[in-house]
């Protein structure tokens, strides 16, 4: 009783190594020793979503040889499984695929506790409790207390404030004191001396029996502003640990041969030049490297950015991260990990990253022009009732009332409220948003650049002349096909997938590596494969071909298939204004096609990773911002180089971290609508601030002349976060029916186009 | 007066022992499977 598995599989299944889950090897590497003899493993388990999963897994990993404890955490799709070392591995993937569940491991580091959130967390229950029991004591204040009472109730309200500040308010203090250290301003540095000055004045006022003490405006001015700060951190936060769970595409480890002929799996970085490494059908190569023995071909997809399989014999040079897919290879390491074409490619991504770091965020913008003029106002405010009146106690006072009132309680809350609102969105819609910045920065693009294989097209061929084959040929080639991994059989095999299949009963299929596989049935052989081996006549050139005794049965015509909702989506980008085009590094006649399919006219083909970080730059010269759509490891300096980016799930891991946006469905349809949610966020994150300054435009002449008592703070401040956070959350009520048609229209292709495959 | 001096350590306390349960429930690891909890309910133990 598996209720989720399928659902895995349209998620994460047009990834054709994440079927198997991670090796003993891997998991091995992965694990961390615990005390008292024991490991223990975290593994991310996409499928998992009811309580009957947690069940099944539970048991299932609870019944292995050797295996302590296992449980699994539904919010973050996780198992954690501990067991005892004598024992050795247990098969936890193998057990987990059984059940019918992919499970993959992450980066190591992933799995530390998060701090920060913690600390987040710890902040905002103080200060929500100190400005809980504060403001209840101020009640009683407004309310009429006099005398010693009045001053009993301040002293124990300043005993609850001076704890609350010290431990929730260091979270802003220690990102002013940066701030102000490095000669800038953010919003934390008016919100810091605010809460202070207002604290310090009240004790002041407190110990002279004053009348009016502000200790309940800056405990809940904390809270407000804590509660905005904890929301953008859990945003980023999921989206973080979500990317983290997805399969990882570079290999973790390899089995290496060694001089006295045993074979160890070592992790990558211990890989030496030199080395002789094994590497099965379906594992990635882990360095780069040269073709000892063995005959294979290779899925460059994700790393050059070729849609087809390159076939590969003795001396060909590899580069690190391909995939071998048919044959066993024995092949010699050329460089260590760190100076491999993986390497190479984070090399370049942090040169391209630096540019982005002089974006600001909307929020610091706003605070920079802010605060200035705030500080500026209190000071005269200062002067001027010193002026007029000579009371320097009252001019302290209204001064330090006039900055409590505008202190950006409403800016704090008016950003983070509306980002968290979209992020959730987009996460329904299965796209994860890195942080609140790439979304501001997202709503400014205006050239949206593609990359090719993997991007607009799956990097997974389609049949294209299914009906002009035979049933029968068709049947027998899928049946065959069904023995390889290799990308075009998978696809053959699928075409026969629900159909009621016919029996044929082979006596034996052979996959020969390089050409195709040749199965015997009697006395009959059939070779589905290169034309030239199939027909055993070096002349031909036809393709993929199935043949019987060197007879054709079938020809094949594949072509790369576009990716669910392309063409809706490349329509909808350009139908919003913005330049579209293609940066490949792919051959030109597949580039040429998949640009005539989607109506593109600027394109480029065969371009090197440095070469898209180069096209980005110019771009960037011309003062365009752009978004690039890419996944390969080709992509990642691109990735990191452009205004803000987008990857698939199927992206390679340093692209999939290079990306501010991951989306996990197949559709490019998330790509128009990320922007919309974007735009739609920014749009009103400007209302948000434009209401923050008409309530600053009506509260300050009451500040300036002095009529703002606590009493009157407190309902300011108040009344204008829940203006803010109200109009924030309109866009999860009121934004549907606008996302609709778009999703819509664009749902409407993946049907279509998967039908046809 | 001398209400005052009984009643606000009482509520100050029973404020604190709520601080005090959240933070021991923050600590505890209560709040890192949400959804976990919500479905376990559901889970027979044998």
């Amino acid at each position: 009783m598996n209720c989720c598995g399928p659902e895995a599989d349209v998620a994460l299944g047009f990834n054709p190594v994440a079927a198997s889950g991670p090796s003993r090897e891997e998991v091995m590497l992965a694990s961390r020793p615990l005390p008292g003899g024991a490991r223990q493993v975290e593994l991310s388990v996409p499928g998992v979503h009811c309580g009957a999963c947690i069940a099944n897994i539970e048991a299932a990993l609870g019944k292995l040889d050797g295996v302590e404890h296992a449980r699994v955490n539904l919010s973050t799709k996780r198992v954690s499984v501990r067991w005892l070392n004598e024992t050795g591995v247990p098969p936890v993937s193998e057990a987990l695929a059984r059940l019918g569940y992919e499970s993959h491991l992450f980066e190591q580091g992933a799995d530390d506790k998060d701090e920060t959130l913690a600390e987040l967390i710890r902040g905002l229950g103080i200060a929500g409790f100190a400005a809980g029991n504060i403001m209840l004591l101020s009640v009683s204040v407004w309310s009429g207390a006099t005398d010693a009472t009045r001053d009993l109730f301040h002293w124990i309200s300043a005993l609850i404030a001076l704890p609350a500040l010290a431990f929730s308010g260091r979270i802003f203090f220690r990102s002013a004191w940066g701030a102000l250290r490095n000669g800038r301003t953010n919003m934390d540095v008016p919100i810091s001396i605010g809460i202070l000055l207002a604290f310090g004045m009240s004790i002041y006022d407190t110990a002279n029996s004053g009348p009016h003490a502000y200790f309940d405006a800056s405990a809940s001015l904390l809270f407000f502003l804590l509660i905005g700060r904890t929301l953008d951190h859990v945003m980023r936060e999921r989206a973080r640990v979500a990317v983290k769970g997805l399969a990882r595409l570079a290999a973790r480890g390899a089995t290496v041969l060694q001089a006295d002929g045993a074979s160890a799996y070592l992790p990558v970085q211990e890989i030496e030049p030199g080395m002789r490494i094994l590497l099965a059908a379906g594992e990635r190569v882990p360095v780069d490297a040269k073709v000892i023995k063995g005959r294979s071909e290779l899925d460059c997809a994700i790393v050059s950015g070729e849609s087809a399989p390159v076939a590969v014999e003795s001396g060909a040079a590899l580069r690190a991260g391909t995939l071998n897919l048919t044959g066993p290879l024995t092949i010699e390491a050329t460089a260590k990990a760190q100076d491999s074409f993986l390497a190479e490619m984070t090399r370049l991504m942090e040169a391209a990253e630096s540019g982005r770091g002089g974006y600001r965020r909307i929020a610091d913008r706003a605070a920079a022009l802010y605060a200035p003029v705030l500080h500026l106002t209190a000071f005269l405010t200062f002067v001027a009732w010193m002026i007029a009146d000579g009371n320097w106690h009252q001019a302290i006072t209204i001064a330090i009332a006039v900055l409590i009132i505008t202190c950006p309680c409403a800016l704090g809350l008016a950003v983070p409220i509306v980002q968290v609102a979209a992020a959730r969105r987009l996460f329904e819609n299965g796209i994860m948003v890195k942080d609140g910045a790439a979304m501001e920065r997202l709503a400014e693009i205006d050239t949206v650049v593609f990359d090719k294989t993997g991007t607009l097209t799956l990097g997974r061929p389609r049949l294209m002349n299914a009906h002009e084959i035979e049933a029968d040929a068709l049947s027998v080639a899928a049946a065959i096909a069904l023995h390889s991994r290799h990308p075009i059989s998978r696809v053959l095999a699928e075409t026969q997938a629900g159909m009621p299949t016919k029996d044929w009963h082979f006596d034996s299929v052979d996959e020969i590596p390089g050409f195709g596989l040749e199965a015997r049935r009697g006395a009959d052989t059939y070779r589905l494969g290169r034309a030239a081996w199939a027909f055993d006549d070096a002349t031909s050139v036809k393709g993929t071909v199935l043949s019987k005794n060197g007879t054709e049965l079938a020809t094949f015509a594949f072509e790369d298939r576009l990716r669910a909702g392309a063409v809706a989506a490349v329509a909808d980008l350009r139908a919003s204004g913005l330049a579209v085009e293609i940066l490949s590094g792919d051959h030109p006649e597949a580039v040429d096609a998949v640009a005539k399919a989607l109506g593109i006219q600027t394109f480029s083909a065969g371009v090197l990773p440095s070469g898209k970080v180069e096209r980005l730059e110019a771009l960037k010269a011309k003062g365009r911002k752009v978004l690039m759509v890419g996944d390969g490891l080709n992509d990642a300096p691109a990735l990191a180089a452009a205004h803000v980016s987008i990857a698939p799930a199927s992206a390679a891991d340093i692209g999939r971290s290079a990306a501010d946006f991951v989306f996990l469905r197949e559709s490019l349809s998330a790509v128009p609508l990320a922007l919309a949610a974007s735009r739609e966020a920014n749009r009103l994150i400007r209302q948000n601030l434009v209401l923050a300054i008409i309530y600053n435009a009506v509260a300050v002449p009451i500040a300036l002349f002095g009529y703002v008592t606590p009493l009157v703070a407190a309902l300011a401040m108040s009344g204008s976060s829940v203006i803010v956070i109200a109009n924030g959350l309109r866009l999860g009520a009121g934004k549907r029916s606008t996302a609709k048609p778009v999703a819509n229209r664009t749902n409407a292709f993946p049907a279509k186009e998967a039908m046809a495959s | 007066m001398s209400g005052l001096l009984v009643l606000l350590p009482i509520a100050l306390f029973l404020g604190g022992l709520g601080l005090a349960a959240f933070l021991w429930s923050l600590r505890s690891g209560q709040y890192e499977d949400m959804d976990g909890a919500a479905e376990r309910i559901l889970v027979d133990d044998d």
